[in-house]
Formats: C-alpha cells, structure tokens, sequence
C-alpha cells in the first residue's frame, strides 16, 4: 500500500530568479501504467521551451499537469511562483493554453470568441473592444469578424486560437501540438507569432511533431517512455549526438522507446 | 465573468436552428393536441345485453342505457356462454344481465338486482363505465318510483341521485389534465436541453479551454443554468398562453405566484440535467439516463395516478420527485387560487431539492481529469 507523501508547501527559492517553471519529480500514473515518470526540468523566464517525443511519450500528459487540467500523482512543481498543488486557479490566471483541438467556439463568431475569453479572463469591456481591434488587425481577419470560426480556414484557427490564448498577457503560454496538419508557409507565419509573443516577454512552452520547429526552440527537451531522455539547447544536442540535425538528434533517442504508442 | 458565459449560452442556443423552432413549437402543439388525448372521460362503452326478463321495463333499462352516448349496445346475448363470448372477443366492454322477474320484483317488491360483467382489461374503462351504468340504473329505479306514485326516494334504500355527477355534460376532463401537460412540457424541455450541453462541450473539445481558465465551479454552472431558466419561463408562458387561447383557461390564483415559484421547479430540472451531463462522457450516455429519470418523474409524480394508491417504495420515490411538488402547486393555483400561505408546504421541497441539485452539480463539475 502506497500512501501519498504529506503535502508540504515548497521551500522557500524553490522557484530560483530568472525562472518560471520548476518541476520536480513530476509523475502521472494511470493505473499501473506511469505516463509521466518523475521528470524534472527547469523553464526559464521569456524563453521558448520546446518539449518533443514520439506519440504516447507522456508529453500531453505532462501539459496537461502544468495547466492544472490533470491532477499529479506525485511531484513538486511551481509555476509563476505559485505551488501548483495549492495554487491552481492563481496559476490559471498566468498561463494560456491552446491544445492541438484549437478549442475555440466553432459556432461563435471570431468577436464573440475574442470577446468570450476576453470576459473569463476578467477583461474590462473597454479592454475587450480594443483587444478586439488590435487583434482583428494583426491577423487581418477584420473581413471575417463576423464569420463563424467553424467557416475559417485551419491556418487562421490555429491563429486566432493562439491570439485568444494569449489575450490575457500570462507569463507563460502552453501550445499542444498547435501546427498539426498545416503547410509550411502557414507553420512558418505562426511561429512568428510566438516570436513575437516572447519578444513581449511571454514564455513559451511548446509540444511539436516538427523538428525544423525544434530548432527555433532557445531548449528543447526530449521524452522518451515517461522520462527526459535530453534537454538542452539544440546547438549542443546535435553535438552531444553528434547529428546534423534535430531530426537526427530525436531519431537516435526516440529508438529508444520500448512502450507503444 | 458569468454574463460573458450567459452571453455565450444565448448567442449558441440562438445559432441552433433545431433548439430555435423547438422550444417554442413543442409546448404550443403539446398544449394544442393533448389536453384532447389525455381526457379521462369514457365514451363508447361497448354493451350486451342478457334480458332474461322480457317485459317492457328491462325494454325500457336497455333503451335508456343504449339513449346516452356512452353506451353503445352492440350485442343481445341469449345465455351467460354467449355473453361471456361476447367479452372475451371483443365485441362488448360490458354485459348487463337482466334476471328472469325483474319487472315483477321491482314492481312488487320495489327491489331487484341486476348483475353487470365488465372487462377490466382496461381498468378505468371498466370503473368508469361501471359507476355509469350503476347511476343510469338507479336513476332508473327512482323515476319508475316517481311514475308510479307509490314510493318516495326515501324508500330506495338510502340511495341518492348524486352520481349524476358523471354525466354532467358541462364536467370537462381536459380542464384538470392542462396544469399538468403544463408542468410536464417544462419539466422535459428544461431537463434534456441542459442535459445534452455540458457532455457537447465535453465532445468539441471546448471544455478543456475552460478549464485551463481561471472560471470558478460556481460561475460556470450558474452561467449554464440561468439561460435554462429563461427558457424555462418562455416555454411555461407559451404553455400558459395557448392553454388560455384554445381551452379559455386562466389560473385562478396569482400568476405571479406561479412564476416565482416555477423558479425553483426549473432550476432544479436543469440543474439535474447538467448533473448528468457531468457524469456522461457521451451525448448518447447523457439522453439515456436523463430518458430513464424524467420517465420516473412523470410516472411517479402523481399526475398520471394517485400517489396514494402507490405502493410505499413508489410513495417514498414521488416525495422526493420535485413534480410531485410542482404539478400539485399548478393544480392548486390554477384551479383553486391558492395562495402563497397555502402551497408553503409544497415550496420547501422544490427549494431544498434545487439547492441540493446545484450544489452536487457543481461540485460535480470536475475541472481536473
């Protein structure tokens, strides 16, 4: 029989300075299958996190833990200075999160879905009008404004939903999977937006398939089975593994994997 | 942050094109069409005749039976194995037997005892048209009295007239079904619409957007029930007006009264819809079991049968059964004007199941998997 450790509040300077996430220990377990096994990482404060493994790694799971949607099954983490384990709706107000569904209301209009997450995240009305504006202007859907978004090509779902995530100005955005199933030039325009976001000081935290997009990370890290086989930036990762490139890189530790995905 | 939910609610119920023509429309034709179907009056009863008798008097009981419009004689039995016969295929609802010195008795005795078979395969029908012919009968008896002068109604042993009662043509059976089409066409649009809502979001995908959102248990239950309220209302006005267009029917008691407390009725039905919603990971899950609780309701809430013929298990569920609660107050309004003082006893429970509703729907409401 196992009992659950006696929940402390974390030591003070858990969280070091120029950090936004600490994660220690880190661990999920569904049954007697452990999806996240002790992982242990450190984010830091306006960079771009990227966090890749192969379908089935845990990566999701792992997310899904931080933004508070997924209960941990043991570990200790802090985000934004805030102990998850006691914290969670504090939390809630400084990150976003945009998972690969895109989940925005396909049967609201582009404003209403702006205007929606604008109202949950406690924007005033004023806030909201000129959020809307601004919004509708970068991303030049001002002709669409009053399209459902369900009638929006995916590119522009994917961006919206980004924009709506990040409407709140968190510290920390969490994006799952955000470029699935579009091409190249459109995956290429939304990482400019997350180049953009992070230039604001938003720290990302990004989960992706592509490796040409792990190179546009400041660090990567690399799941294999539950556990960070890597995590470092991805200049040294291709020297460690001595690859030419991030693909390489994950092949050589992805081959690893003994679980199914 | 609840009025940006509501908005929400509103702004999707309103694109649903189904839900749009829907609400309103379904509780116009319920209260059009079924206040006709529901009616408890018994027309047609299908009788034969064993005249044992033969004399001009049981000629005369059977004209007046077969003179109303709710028997009709459809069949002349010679023996008992025919009018048996006649019952087991069909042919007649009912058999009166007319004994062999009927007229003499009763003329010389001023009694006599007829017997009446009825099938009770349709249990109401045999009941009804059972009390009928029982006062066509005895009406009989005290008007032969009457002609022939010799005996006043005193002498009939006791028995009154009253049962006249039942052919009151004026006496309208839809009158009393209305109040409780009217809680019942509620009761289903606000229990299955919210029922289908939270398990949708859960099946786009946009739950989870919520969820990693700072939105409190409370703000997002509230702001899913107070559009199911809304509704509620619309669907009881729309209810309310075609009863009192079609059927001339106007509560008789305050229909502010009536408004406020349909309050509690509604949020509890919706409340419990979400409740199962929580629970369902499927929209299909979620209509079946909210099919399988609002057929208990309705079943058990005393609109369809008396409570108090039920046995105790069923009794025990109509208490805790908001309906029970709610028809009873429509009733007692509607055709009794009672008053706030006197459907206290029926408010509390309404009040006490919402709170106990909401509280486990929102805590039910689970924000982390």
């Amino acid at each position: 029989m196992k009992f659950r450790k006696f929940i402390q509040p974390l030591e003070e300077g858990f969280l070091s300075e120029g950090d936004v996430i600490r994660a220690e220990g880190l661990t999920k377990q569904f049954g007697n299958f452990t999806a996240v096994d002790h992982i242990s990482f450190t984010v830091h404060k306006g960079e771009i996190f990227g966090f890749l493994g192969a379908n089935g790694a845990g990566k999701t799971t792992a997310m899904k833990m931080l933004c508070g949607i997924s209960t941990m099954t043991d570990g200790q983490v802090c985000i934004a200075g805030y102990d998850l384990k006691w914290h969670v709706r504090r939390i809630k107000r400084e990150i976003g999160y945009m998972s690969q569904k895109f989940s925005l209301y396909e049967d609201l209009k582009v404003w209403e879905n702006i205007r929606l997450f604008g109202g949950i995240y406690g924007l005033k009305e004023d806030e909201i009008e000129r959020k809307t504006e601004l919004l509708l202007d970068r991303l030049d859907l001002r002709k669409q404004k009053n399209s459902l978004v369900r009638s929006l090509p995916l590119g522009w779902k994917q961006k919206l939903a980004f924009s709506v995530a990040i409407i709140h100005n968190p510290k920390i955005v969490f994006l799952d999977e955000p470029t699935g199933g579009v091409d190249p030039a459109t995956r290429r325009g939304f990482w400019e937006m997350i180049y953009d976001a992070a230039e604001q000081g938003i720290t990302i935290f990004v989960t992706t398939h592509y490796m040409d997009e792990a190179e546009y990370c400041d660090r990567v890290s690399i799941m294999v089975d539950g556990r960070i086989e890597a995590l470092d930036t991805p200049a040294r990762l291709k020297e460690m593994y001595n690859s030419d490139n991030m693909d390489q890189v994950f092949h050589t530790l992805a081959r690893r994997a003994k679980r199914d995905e | 942050m609840i009025k940006y939910l509501i908005e929400k609610e509103f702004k999707q119920i309103w694109r649903d094109r189904f839900l749009l023509v829907l609400i309103p429309l379904l509780p116009a034709l319920v209260m059009l069409v079924f206040p006709w179907a529901t009616t408890m009056e018994i027309k047609s009863v299908n009788i034969s005749v064993l005249d044992y008798d033969h004399t001009p008097l049981s000629a005369k009981l059977i004209n007046k039976i077969s003179s109303t419009s709710y028997f009709n004689i459809t069949a002349v039995a010679m023996n008992k194995r025919e009018a048996n016969d006649h019952i087991s295929s069909g042919v007649a609802d009912m058999v009166i037997e007319i004994p062999n010195g009927f007229e003499k008795e009763l003329v010389n005795d001023r009694t006599s005892s007829l017997m009446v078979l009825a099938n009770a395969v349709n249990g109401s029908k045999a009941g009804f048209g059972t009390s009928y012919l029982n006062a066509i009968i005895i009406d009989f008896a005290a008007q032969m009295n009457f002609a022939q002068g010799a005996i006043s109604l005193n002498t009939m042993g006791g028995i009154s007239v009253e049962p006249y009662y039942w052919f009151n043509p004026s006496m309208d059976y839809k009158i009393p079904m209305i109040p409780a089409l009217i809680v019942l066409i509620v009761t289903l649009l606000v229990g299955f619409l919210p029922s289908m809502n939270i398990v949708a979001e859960k099946e786009s995908g946009t739950i989870e957007q919520i969820n990693v959102t700072p939105v409190s248990k409370f703000a997002f239950i509230a702001g899913k029930l107070i559009p199911y309220w809304i509704i509620g209302v619309i669907v009881l006005s729309i209810a309310i007006l075609v009863s009192y267009l079609m059927f001339g029917l106007q509560p008789k008691g305050s229909i502010f009264l009536l408004y406020g407390i349909s309050i509690f009725f509604i949020l509890g039905i919706s409340a419990m819809g979400l409740l199962i919603s929580n629970y369902s990971s499927t929209m299909q899950q979620a209509m079946f079991t909210m099919f399988f609780l609002i057929i208990i309701i309705i079943l058990m809430s005393g609109i369809l049968t008396p409570i108090s013929s039920m046995p105790e298990w069923a009794q025990v569920i109509a208490a805790i059964n908001p309906m029970t609660y709610f028809a009873e107050i429509m009733k007692l309004i509607y055709l009794k004007g009672s008053t706030l003082a006197d459907l206290m006893q029926y408010i509390y429970p309404l009040v006490v199941f919402f709170v106990i509703i909401f509280a486990w729907a929102m805590l039910s409401y689970r924000k982390r998997g």
